[in-house]
């Protein structure tokens, strides 16, 4: 019996020299905002500010400028909350897990996913924010001494969880990102001159690129990682708890941690996909985010958008299984109900469309990546909403189900959370190295490869 | 330059140094013209002083006024209520009412248990009556021609031309006051010309003529519900409308009360009602059948048939056979309970009436069931007399009317003859509170007072008073219409001593009158029931109702529950309390059975245009199971045009029936129905019908049933352990929470909740919950803290349950459904799912049961009401008060002076829920501890408990073993009891009693010949 090892694939093509990493990730750093940039960015700005009026307007007037009602309370705020929580999780995936598996072909796209963690998870907690009744009493669901004046929180509440698992899961993310950006700032600030060369300079640190900082570098990196891992898996953990732990049928439901881990990791993976196409596109990034990380990618999203799937008609099963008729009613409801188109749209994007994924051309086609990945977002969003709002509204007694309409705020705010992710991942992209230079240079060639000359 | 002695000066007084010039050396500009003005330093010193002045100013909280007492007037300590014994009488509407107060400012009506009519009931409306004391839309003035005047020019002005008058009208609805038919009387003496007519919007005048020509007594006798085994109401209102309903509702579930205690009475009235739409009295029936309004006196001659031939006597009358729905059943049941029947019709129709008679009289009621020895006051209304006034005033006949608290205008079917007819009279005097729509006519507004702010009396029954005393000076520069007669009569217009005088004259038979203003009743009855003997024409009645044509839709309007016929109109608790039936909020609707609106290609969310004739009204669609087909019914008491902003909304239905022969009576055939447009979303509490078959919701069952077990319809869910089956409540994660001192519960018992909404006003007086208008209430947006909620039954057989198919199927209310009222608030859970999820702790439980919310420690999440399994918790969406967008009672100060001051108003962002009236809780335990005593069962009671007038809500502590509901509940606990959702283990505090149908079988048994009557029912 003999074994073949594969030739691996190159992770970065085009010949790169270490030389050619840094031009080609700090010229769109160094250079002039492009036109196309100046557009991109100018439409966040005013999606960002239109938003912007109506989470004003929210805050001014009350929450009464949503479609929520008596019988639903929850509905697009949360659906949002969740939603980029899960995206976020995609960054932290990549960055710790696939570190920890040694998955080298994380290092292209590692850096942007971690930034559109960071981005994503603010936009979750501004939903945080936004839907609370009297916003301004928000510290209120920390556990401060009284003296500050607020009171004891309730520990079993799993609102005071989520306060807990997304304070550290930010803080852990954005401490993740800024070490893994400490040595490309350093590049950054060596070619940089005057005011740039401060900033740049502040921001790395007083890095060396010494071996023994580098060995710093990298027990940090591990030690991060380690930390991180857990919290992909803990903190939408955490948020499914949130209707997990209640007594509404088709939110009180054993299943939901696993559930939405896999549908966290599924969405993170299509936004990622989503941005790193267009990063790749804009900036000419090619040869660093080839195709086999798209295609890579592509597997992920089928693998998790089956696990869903598989979920989904996991709740089914145990809604008929179980006798309880609110269970069961809640489900069929879902499906056949006022909301079915949700249903529908919910399972269309998310199990259905991924599936195209299992041929390799259309898994390496582009377009139909993009396309996909946008799909597969709506379909998570779609998920949520029909967690929250089709058990809501026809709950329990009957004399008190209602529909649900969203109204202008709904919109507005939901707009505005995209405004500002996307105004700050521009700026990222402009102003901060999107993909790790250090990271990829380690993996730029292979052993067997003959070194260029150069 | 060269040096040189040249000089240039720039005038000549600078040359000659003038004392001008050399004042002003040292200034560089020349500003003597501007002496006076603003300079540029002034300028930003007094920007920057008045910047920091009016920033200062925004810094200080707004003022309010508190004004100490100087002295302390007797009886009122800041804190203390004082209760004062008054009554409720609004055009024959009565009730004996105790009216809370707090430092001189009526902030609550509740029911006066003295009192042998009303027993401490109220209705919705007379609780609502409080606000229609703050409404900042009445006018504050008298007026002449619309213009403010004096109450001595007025008087002179009056007086003059009233002794110019040669005949001179007094127009009033009912009047149950002698005083103030005493007034009248004297004004008549004063003016011989002066004579008094007495409308009513929904008249009862055929009744009263009926018995006349059938009794040889023109009045209304009492109905004894309570002592009839067989009930049947024929287009009648009884329990919402009708005479007397808080009397009658009280009657009625004295029958339908039941105990499952070992030899417990397990006897219950059988009640069958015969209609057009569902009203809230048929909501509640036992069997129930519907017939057009041109049908009506077809089905009672056919009843009348029946009965005679099934007792063997009488002759039959001469009308064509024609089947309805259970009328055989019914007369089977009706000759069965011969002398213990009671058959009531709310027809206005003398033929319709006389029939009835006959029926009664052929079963023996009278001086069983119906007591001609206490005759009631309700309806005094003469239609012959007002159609005649009104024809003179049409005629200019009339040269001076005076309309005593009636505003004929809107709620008279010749308003519009009136308006017309008021041209012509020299003198026009309306004894209003406001501007309304007959007032604005009239040459003076002699501006009327609240009954709150008035002396009165009223005598509901012959041998039942009671007094009207003011709680609060009058708000404006109002006079009571009282004291306006007899000014101008020429009499003292001290109305207090008048009343005290009559009282003491005529009435009060040696009894104090300082005790009889304390317990506010004063009653002698008469305790034997007198009969009458029948003497009615019936085969003239007979050739009437069977000559009766009607081609097409028939419309029929009614008067509904809470707005009734739209005196109050303008009172914000009234328009968004919900219709009982339909659910429906501020307008009226026009209802269509499911097969009309099919058949008409009408959907939910569609406007029609309804033709009679010439006139056209546009409303929006109800689909309504229980109405007879081919009909619309629409509520009247909408559609004013001069009452206020609230109460200027829907449509006005009585112009429609003008010019009809059948108008007394309400209904018209032949109208028009053409769709006009759709997609709207009424205002409904409620908008899916059915219960869905959930058993842990609505559990009911059949008496015939519950006889043999006292748990018929009971759901007992076990839950599947490795130690086999197990209650609910024997498994739990929670150690529960110790009660040491009180437990306060409650028992609602559906078998007597009637649906009426008494409960939700009170509690929205009680608990200052906001009311948040049409567009919010659409939005599914209501804030009250109790509900009513109404379920339909669905002909979907439950096996399919499970299906889609069968879902849908169970979405769909019958026909002909069975309807449950099931009051809904807070169940206080001891497991309670809203205290694990708050994260800053804003509810949690007391160590006396309740489930209690902390207002400002409240964030808003509203985690607390997704977890409601009962959805009872309300939020708080927007700021409701001082918030022009909501401009009902809570935006403007007079308003606000209803607020219960020991009752938090809740601001913006915070949940709100029924506390179990914490506040009366915690002043009834103070009272206690004052005496060093316990609370005594009963002394504490909730707003809701307490307004019911068949005590269908029982509130007490469950640790005292002698409390109403410990009874109740040792009473029921092997029978009736359960809690909502039992399986989900949340542990209640609130209660229930299954409800149990008088009906010979469960529903599904009867499905079969349910459906092949309904085939006749269409005839």
């Amino acid at each position: 019996m003999s074994v073949v090892s594969p030739i691996r694939e190159h992770l970065v093509t085009g010949g790169k020299t270490y030389h050619d990493v840094t031009e080609d990730i700090c010229r769109h750093v160094e250079a002039k905002p492009t036109k196309e940039w100046k557009i991109a960015f100018a439409i966040s700005v005013l999606v960002l500010l239109y938003g912007g009026g109506w989470v004003l307007w929210t805050w001014w007037e009350g929450l009464g400028v949503w479609g929520l009602n008596k019988t639903v309370g929850w509905a697009w705020d949360i659906t949002n909350f969740v939603w980029w929580v899960g995206i976020g999780h995609a960054g932290t995936l990549i960055s710790a897990i696939l570190l920890l598996f040694r998955q080298k072909w994380r290092t292209s796209i590692n850096r942007a996913a971690e930034a559109m963690t960071i981005f994503a998870v603010l936009c979750a907690a501004s939903f945080i924010l936004m839907h609370m009744g009297r916003p301004w009493l928000a510290y209120w669901a920390l556990p401060l001494p009284n003296t500050f004046g607020s009171l004891w929180v309730n520990f079993n509440s799993p609102l005071v969880w989520d306060v807990f698992a997304i304070s550290t899961y930010f803080s852990v993310s954005c401490l993740f990102w800024f070490i893994g950006l400490i040595p490309d700032l350093a590049t950054i600030r060596d070619r940089a001159t005057g005011v740039r060369k401060t900033i740049y300079g502040a921001l790395s640190l007083g890095w060396t690129g010494g071996a023994r900082t580098w060995a710093r570098y990298e027990d940090v990196s591990l030690i991060l990682a380690g930390l991180s891992t857990p919290l992909v898996l803990s903190v939408h953990t955490i948020v499914s708890f949130d209707f997990a732990t209640s007594v509404i049928p088709g939110w009180h439901t054993t299943i939901f941690p696993p559930y939405f881990v896999a549908g966290a990791i599924f969405s993170g993976f299509a936004m990622v996909q989503n941005l790193m196409l267009v990063t790749r596109v804009v900036y000419k990034l090619e040869d660093y985010i080839t195709l086999e990380h798209i295609s890579l990618m592509n597997k992920i999203i089928t693998l998790t958008g089956s696990i869903v799937g598989v979920a989904y008609i996991t709740e089914f099963f145990i809604a008929a299984y179980s006798g309880v008729e609110y269970e069961k009613y809640a489900f069929i409801n879902r499906a056949t109900g006022p909301l079915w188109w949700s249903y529908f749209g919910m399972m269309f994007c998310n199990v259905m469309s991924p599936q195209v994924f299992w041929f390799k051309k259309l898994r390496e086609n582009i377009v139909v990546s993009f396309v996909i990945a946008v799909v597969v977002n709506i379909g998570m969003w779609f998920e949520r909403f029909v967690i929250i709002v089709t058990s809501l509204h026809r709950d329990y007694l009957p004399s008190s189900w209602t529909y649900f309409t969203p109204r202008m705020g709904d919109i507005g705010d939901y707009l505005f959370s995209f405004g500002f992710f996307f105004t700050c991942f521009f700026l990222f992209s402009k102003f901060l190295p999107v993909i790790n230079m250090a990271e990829v240079k380690s993996v730029l060639k292979s052993s067997s490869e003959k070194k260029s000359n150069h | 330059m060269e040096n040189t002695n040249k000089r240039y000066w720039k005038g000549i007084e600078e040359l000659k140094n003038d004392i001008s010039v050399v004042k002003n050396a040292d200034k560089e500009f020349n500003l003597e013209g501007l002496e006076g003005g603003t300079y540029r330093r002034d300028f930003l010193k007094m920007l920057g002083f008045g910047v920091a002045a009016v920033s200062l100013a925004a810094c200080n909280a707004p003022v309010r006024h508190t004004i100490p007492y100087l002295n302390k007037p007797e009886d009122i300590e800041p804190g203390i209520p004082n209760y004062y014994a008054s009554t409720f009488a609004q055009a024959g509407s009565y009730c004996s009412i105790l009216v809370k107060t707090r430092e001189g400012r009526p902030v609550k009506i509740e029911g006066n248990k003295l009192s042998g009519v009303t027993k401490g009931g109220v209705a919705a409306h007379v609780h609502a009556s409080l606000l229609s004391l703050y409404d900042n839309e009445r006018s504050k003035e008298p007026t002449k021609g619309g213009k403010k005047t004096t109450w001595a020019e007025l008087d002179k002005e009056v007086s003059a031309a009233l002794a110019s008058s040669t005949n001179i009208r007094v127009v009033s609805n009912t009047i149950l006051s002698p005083s103030t038919k005493s007034v009248l009387a004297d004004f008549a003496s004063k003016y011989p010309s002066a004579k008094h007519v007495t409308y009513d919007s929904n008249s009862a005048s055929a009744l009263i003529e009926a018995n006349g020509t059938s009794f040889g007594k023109a009045v209304i006798p009492s109905y004894l519900f309570n002592k009839a085994n067989v009930i049947v109401g024929i287009n009648c209102d009884f329990l919402g409308t009708w005479l007397s309903p808080i009397e009658h509702s009280a009657q009625w579930a004295e029958t339908r009360r039941l105990s499952s205690a070992k030899g417990g009475k397990k006897t219950m009235s059988r009640h069958y009602q015969f209609e057009t739409g569902m009203s809230m009295t048929g909501a509640n029936a036992d069997y129930r059948g519907m017939f057009k309004p041109s049908q009506e006196g077809a089905f009672v001659a056919n009843l009348y048939n029946r009965i005679a031939a099934i007792m063997g006597v009488g002759s039959q009358l001469s009308v064509a056979k024609a089947d309805f729905e259970n009328i055989d059943k019914c007369a089977k049941d009706l000759v069965a309970a011969k002398g213990a029947s009671l058959v009531v019709s709310g027809s206005n129709n003398v033929a319709v009436q006389t029939i009835v008679n006959g029926i009664n009289s052929l079963l023996g009621n009278l001086g069983n069931t119906i007591d001609f020895g206490t005759t009631v006051n309700y309806k005094q209304g003469n239609d012959a007399a007002m159609n005649q006034f009104v024809a003179e005033l049409k005629s200019g006949a009339v040269d001076a009317v005076i309309f005593l608290d009636s505003n004929p205008v809107y709620d008279h079917l010749l308003g519009a003859d009136i308006a017309e007819g008021l041209k012509k009279s020299k003198l026009s005097v309306a004894i209003a509170d406001r501007a309304n729509e007959t007032a604005s006519l009239c040459t003076y507004l002699a501006l009327n007072t609240h009954y709150l702010e008035s002396w009165g009396d009223a005598s509901p029954k012959a041998g039942y008073y009671s007094l009207t005393q003011p709680v609060i000076s009058n708000i404006f520069n109002s006079r009571q219409g009282e004291s306006s007669l007899l000014a101008w009569a020429g009499k003292s217009s001290d109305y207090q001593a008048y009343v005290k005088n009559v009282w003491t004259s005529s009435i009060l038979n040696g009894k104090t009158w300082i005790q009889a203003l304390h317990d506010g009743v004063y009653e002698s009855p008469n305790a034997t029931v007198l009969g009458a003997s029948f003497s009615g024409n019936l085969a003239e009645a007979a050739a009437k109702v069977s000559s009766v044509k009607s081609s097409g839709i028939e419309l029929l309007v009614f008067e509904n529950v809470t707005i009734g016929t739209g005196i109050q109109a303008n009172n914000p608790w009234l328009q968004e309390t919900p219709d009982p039936v339909s659910k429906v909020t501020w307008e009226n609707t026009a209802a269509f059975s499911q097969k009309t609106a099919a058949d008409l290609g009408l959907e939910v969310g569609d406007w029609v245009n309804l033709t009679i004739g010439a006139n056209t009204v546009e409303l929006p669609i109800l689909i309504q199971p229980g109405q007879a087909n081919d009909t619309v019914t629409v509520a009247m008491g909408y559609g004013r045009t001069a009452a206020g902003k609230a109460g200027n909304v829907g449509v006005a239905m009585l112009p429609l029936l003008k010019g009809s022969a059948t108008a007394s009576n309400l209904w018209v055939g032949g109208a028009k129905i053409e769709k006009t447009k759709s997609g709207y979303t009424l205002a409904q509490t409620q908008t899916h019908e059915t219960y869905m078959g959930r058993e842990a919701v609505v559990q009911e069952s059949v008496l015939s049933e519950y006889v043999k077990n006292s748990k018929a319809g009971r759901f007992e869910p076990m839950i599947a352990t490795s130690d086999g089956l197990k209650k609910p409540y024997s498994i739990t994660l929670w150690n529960g929470h110790e009660k040491k001192n009180h437990s306060w519960g409650m028992v609602i018992d559906l078998n007597t909740c009637t649906g009426c909404a008494a409960c939700v006003v009170s509690c929205q007086a009680e608990n200052n919950v906001s009311v948040v208008g049409k567009a919010e209430v659409a939005r599914a947006r209501e804030m009250h803290w109790i509900r009513i909620d109404r379920y339909y039954s669905s002909d979907a057989p439950e096996e399919e349950g499970y299906s889609v198919a069968g879902y849908k199927a169970m979405e769909t209310a019958s026909a002909n459904p069975e309807v449950v009222f099931q009051p809904l608030m807070c169940q206080h859970c001891s497991n309670a799912p809203c205290e694990t999820v708050c994260p800053v702790l804003a509810t949690t439980h007391s160590s006396e049961g309740l489930n209690q919310m902390t207002y400002n420690r409240c964030v808003g999440t509203r985690y607390c009401a997704n977890n409601c399994p009962y959805k009872v918790r309300r939020f708080n969406w927007f700021k409701y008060f001082e918030n022009d967008n909501f401009d009902f009672h809570f935006n403007n100060e007079l308003g606000r002076m209803v607020i219960n001051p020991d009752v938090t108003v809740r601001s913006r962002g915070v949940i709100e829920k029924c506390s179990m009236c914490v506040q009366r809780i915690q002043a009834g335990k103070l009272t206690a501890k004052k005496e060093k005593r316990r609370p005594v069962d009963g002394e504490i009671e909730t707003a809701c408990s307490q307004s019911c007038p068949t005590n269908a809500i029982t509130f007490g502590d469950m640790l005292d073993p002698e409390s109403r509901v410990s009874k109740l509940l040792v009473q029921e606990e092997e029978g009736r009891r359960f809690q909502l959702l039992e399986e989900i283990n949340v542990i209640p505090q609130v209660n229930y009693l299954v409800k149990i149908r008088n009906k010979d079988g469960v529903k599904k048994a009867e499905a079969v010949a349910h459906t092949d009557h309904s085939e006749h029912a269409g005839h």
